[in-house]
């Protein structure tokens, strides 16, 4: 077998060390080195983004990733959102909501809402629905999902829980 | 009996769900998220044809391979029963199972198990598989139902003869069984008739969609016990399937069920339990096997494609005279297919006085299907709601007002059997004709762009069957909360909240999880849309015990007779008992520190088997938008309507109608399976089977009705599986009346919209 990689990223805000074989994607290393199973493996393919994480802030299937490209890096996963001072807005604001059913693809969809709200804090429910028509939901039929994204956004512009 | 007459405190409030924090966190342990010390990683061999005969199976080179713990195949398993049994939504006989866990000398199907590695990474797990040498016969495959009914169709099972009322045929066949409905004199009626209307409907094969694939990792303690995590619906009815097919006592097998990422009827039968099982037994360590994507798509368990029948006749005034229906449904490789199901929904809410259906249960090379949401009837309603639009549009009226005019109410003989009760299918309609939706104007458009209303009449017969609850009560008043019902849909919570209601406490008293099978009563699969109507009668019988025991131990305080204790369950006092004796009051919490000194542990035990249940209709109503040049569909506006008896958590319901409702729009648009002329399935992936976005479906409207269940305490009708019926009949409709072309198959793509319009 081919030597292991070792890699070092900044995951969830803490230096982290691991060796992975140069095949394995960052998903796998998230899952079966790390013991991060937040990411969810849907399709191992792109298409479900159930397994998004943040490379560098920006939005990711870390299925499609390797894990050796997370060298270098920082890497938040949905374990990175909340602390010990209670839930992230979004993750709050998907509880008040609804916004998930099986809950199999709530991570992916908490950190595509996290990307869309660091770039665009106010977007429109069409916006939304644009944006986070790379992570698939089999369970909400998105509504909750959508309103939940908006509230967060409101929560994140200071402004009340009812906005 | 304890009985609430005040409003309700608990039932119908909108709590947080007691398993969203997990969720939202990424904390929630699913099915692919189990790992344990020493754990290998299983894979599956599959067949790569869709119909042979296998020659010979030969692991030793993969066997050979560093860091291969173990192959299985077919000659691990004992031989297993003869034997049908009802699991979940549909029915497994356990020999075929068998075959379907590792084929035995023949592969049915593109993906049907062969053989399964054990090894040190999943990387070699996939080198072993390739390493383990498989040779076949090749046959002529099977792929469309009817071809598969025909006399010289090659035979998926030579030993399968045709099962029917009228006994055994002599013959073999692909039709595994055919059955009858036969109402009134069917001729008689169509005499009647003056308009009559025939069509003929084709449905692909669709899969549920979950996202999180089957996943099970099995272990083997020194004692022999036999503990396998599992993602299913069902922990009990997997532990039945791992006992049934390695001949292994019960009480030796433990199945803990992890959180469900989506199952939709898809997880009653396990696939990879038994793999993992066996790959662990022969590797000494506990081995995980999680599918792919492409795995869940060729070989779990998806919905059947079907080719049905109907002819409907009606007379000038608008009413129905006569019906004549044909469901043919594939079955996939071993035979069960839902076609009773289907049969038992066409057409439910209508009074028709003659009708004949006929239905045929037909294999074909393809998976062999399960339940997916309302088994069969999505597939059928497409048909029946069609032909009714179309009869309502021939006699000039509007297409509530006809199905009004034949709705079936209360009393009616139903076609396969027995008759309505409390079935509210009216009140269903009706809130149709009266909803805004329903009454607001459509732009039909004049170019390229034409828009449509369509709306289709839905009906589920839910279920009811066995439960288990048990409520602890602890030393400060809290209550701990044990099910054995899998939780799919955020069921805990509305469990929870029924015992909540019945025990006079708030919802935060009570802490509910999920069992498994070594630690709760025997419950039946999460599926039929039973798991919030049963598993609550259980909570309510577990209260209810909690509130009698805690009568006795409130009078050993006061030193006086059970009888003269009272317990309020409702009002600003709720929680409190009283001593008519003395006139002091204790309160739930107050009699609960005294636990230990009145006799111990206090626990409420429901056990149930719930015998009868309410069935549920719904309806739904579609705006769309047809490209005349591409073909493409878009909706503007959906709306699901549904009779739920008594909405516990109404979020929860919505989330129901919504999800429901979108799976039924992906149904109607875009889901099939896709098959090439040898069996090889061409789209085994999310890219090339589209489930539908967030871009594809608007804010879906809900209407909640709630016409109680009478013999549920609260009302509770099941919810989860009507709001998938409905949608593509829906659909189908609202593109007549867009384009003025009638749509006879699903999905309906742009190509077969313009193919239905003769433009390709």
């Amino acid at each position: 077998m081919a030597d292991k990689v070792h890699v070092t990223t900044l995951l969830n805000g803490e230096s982290v060390e691991f060796l992975c074989a140069p095949s394995q994607t960052l998903l796998e290393c998230l899952r079966d080195i790390l013991g991060l199973t937040g990411a969810k493996n849907g399709c191992n393919d792109g298409n479900c983004g159930a397994c998004s994480v943040l490379l560098d802030g920006r939005l990711a299937n870390s299925c499609l990733v390797l894990g050796a490209e997370a060298d270098g890096r920082t890497v938040i996963t949905i374990e990175g959102l909340a602390d010990w001072a209670g839930l992230h807005p979004i993750q709050q604001s998907f509880v008040e909501e609804d916004g998930l059913q099986c809950g199999c693809c709530t991570p992916g969809m908490i950190i595509a809402a996290k990307a869309l709200l660091d770039r665009e804090p106010n977007p429109s429910d069409g916006r939304i629905r644009e944006w986070m028509a790379g992570n698939l939901c089999r369970c909400t039929g998105y509504e909750t999902i959508t309103r939940a994204v908006r509230r967060a956004a409101a929560h994140l512009n200071g402004e009340g829980a009812e906005g | 009996m304890i009985t609430k007459t005040a409003e309700h405190t608990v039932i119908g409030t909108r709590p947080p769900r007691a398993d969203a924090f997990e969720k939202v966190v990424g904390k929630a342990v699913f099915g692919p998220d189990v790992n344990l010390p020493r754990m290998a990683y299983g894979r599956i061999l599959r067949s790569p044809h869709a119909h042979a005969r296998i020659v010979r199976i030969d692991p030793t080179r993969a066997e050979a391979l560093d860091g291969v713990y173990a192959v299985a195949t077919a000659a691990d398993l004992p031989e297993a029963a003869d034997r049908t049994e009802r699991v979940g939504e549909g029915n497994v006989n356990y020999k075929y199972m068998r075959d379907n866990t590792f084929a035995g000398d023949k592969v049915l199907y593109h993906g049907h198990p062969i053989a399964a590695v054990a090894a040190r990474t999943l990387q070699i797990a996939e080198q072993a598989l390739e390493l383990i040498d498989v040779e076949y016969e090749l046959l002529d495959p099977v792929l469309d139902v009817r071809q598969a009914m025909a006399a010289d169709a090659p035979l998926l099972h030579e030993g399968m003869h045709t099962r029917s009322l009228a006994g055994t045929a002599d013959t073999p066949s692909n039709v595994a069984s055919q059955f009858q409905f036969l109402q009134g004199d069917p001729e008689q009626g169509f005499a009647q008739a003056d308009v009559v209307v025939e069509r003929a409907f084709e449905t692909a094969m669709v899969h549920q969609g979950y996202i999180e694939p089957h996943a099970a990792t099995a272990a083997w303690d020194a004692d022999g016990t036999l503990t396998v995590y599992t993602t299913t619906q069902g922990a009990f009815d997997i532990r039945s399937q791992v006992h049934e097919l390695l001949g292994y006592p019960l009480s030796k097998i433990i199945v803990v069920p992890t959180e469900v990422g989506g199952a939709f009827g898809g997880k009653n039968v396990g696939y990879v339990e038994v793999p993992a099982a066996v790959l662990a037994r022969k590797s000494g360590r506990p081995v995980r096997v999680v599918m792919t994507r492409e795995e869940v798509f060729l070989a779990s368990g998806p919905s059947s494609g079907t080719w049905m029948r109907v002819k409907m006749g009606a007379t000038r005034e608008g009413r129905i005279t006569a019906a004549e229906v044909e469901l043919c449904y594939e079955a996939g490789a071993y035979p069960g297919s839902p076609v009773g199901a289907g049969a038992n929904c066409i057409l439910a809410g209508y009074d028709i006085p003659n009708a004949r259906l006929d239905g045929y249960d037909v294999v074909v090379n393809k998976p062999r299907v399960g339940a997916y949401r309302a088994p069969g009837a999505t597939q059928s309603t497409f048909a029946g709601e069609a032909v009714i639009d179309e009869l309502a549009e021939k006699l000039g009226l509007d297409p509530v007002e006809f199905r009004l005019r034949n709705i079936a109410t209360n009393g009616m003989p139903r076609l396969n059997g027995g008759f309505h009760e409390h079935i509210a299918a009216r009140e269903v309609m009706e809130a149709v004709r009266d909803h805004p939706h329903y009454n607001a104007p459509l732009e039909r458009g004049t170019g390229i762009l034409r828009r449509g209303r369509g709306v289709g009449l839905a009906y589920w017969g839910n279920w009811g069957a066995r439960s288990s609850v048990t409520l602890e009560v602890n030393a400060d008043g809290t209550v701990s909360m044990l099910m054995g019902s899998v939780d799919i849909t955020g069921t805990r919570t509305s469990i929870a909240m029924q015992a909540a209601e019945t025990l006079g406490l708030s919802l935060a008293h009570i802490n509910p999880a999920m069992g498994n099978t070594q630690t709760s009563g025997y419950s039946d699969a999460s599926g039929g849309s039973r798991t919030t109507m049963a598993t609550g009668v259980a909570a309510v019988k577990a209260a209810e015990e909690v509130i009698a025991k805690m009568h006795e131990r409130a009078a050993a305080i006061w030193v006086c007779e059970p009888e003269q204790v009272a317990y309020t369950n409702i009002g600003p006092d709720a929680g409190t008992f009283t001593c008519s004796r003395n006139d002091e009051t204790m309160t739930f919490a107050e009699v609960a520190a005294k636990l230990g000194g009145t006799g111990g542990a206090l626990r409420g035990q429901g056990d149930v088997n719930v015998r009868r249940w309410g069935g549920a209709f719904g309806a739904n109503i579609a705006d769309v938008e047809v490209d005349i040049e591409t073909g493409s569909v878009r909706l503007l506006r959906f709306t699901a309507v549904q009779n739920v008896g008594k909405a516990i958590r109404p979020g929860q319901v919505e989330g129901q109608l919504r999800g429901g409702a979108t799976q039924g729009i992906g149904w109607g648009l875009y889901e099939g399976y896709a098959y090439d002329g040898q069996g090889h399935m061409l789209n085994a992936n999310f890219l090339d089977y589209k489930l539908p976005t967030a871009l594809d479906v608007p804010a879906i409207e809900t209407e909640i009705l709630e016409i109680p269940w009478p013999e549920h305490p609260f009302g509770v009708r099941g919810v989860g599986e009507t709001p998938i019926v409905g949608p593509p009949a829906a659909i189908a409709n609202a593109v007549y009346d867009a384009i003025g072309v009638r749509q006879g198959f699903l999905p309906m793509t742009p190509a077969r919209i313009l193919e239905s319009m003769g433009i390709i």
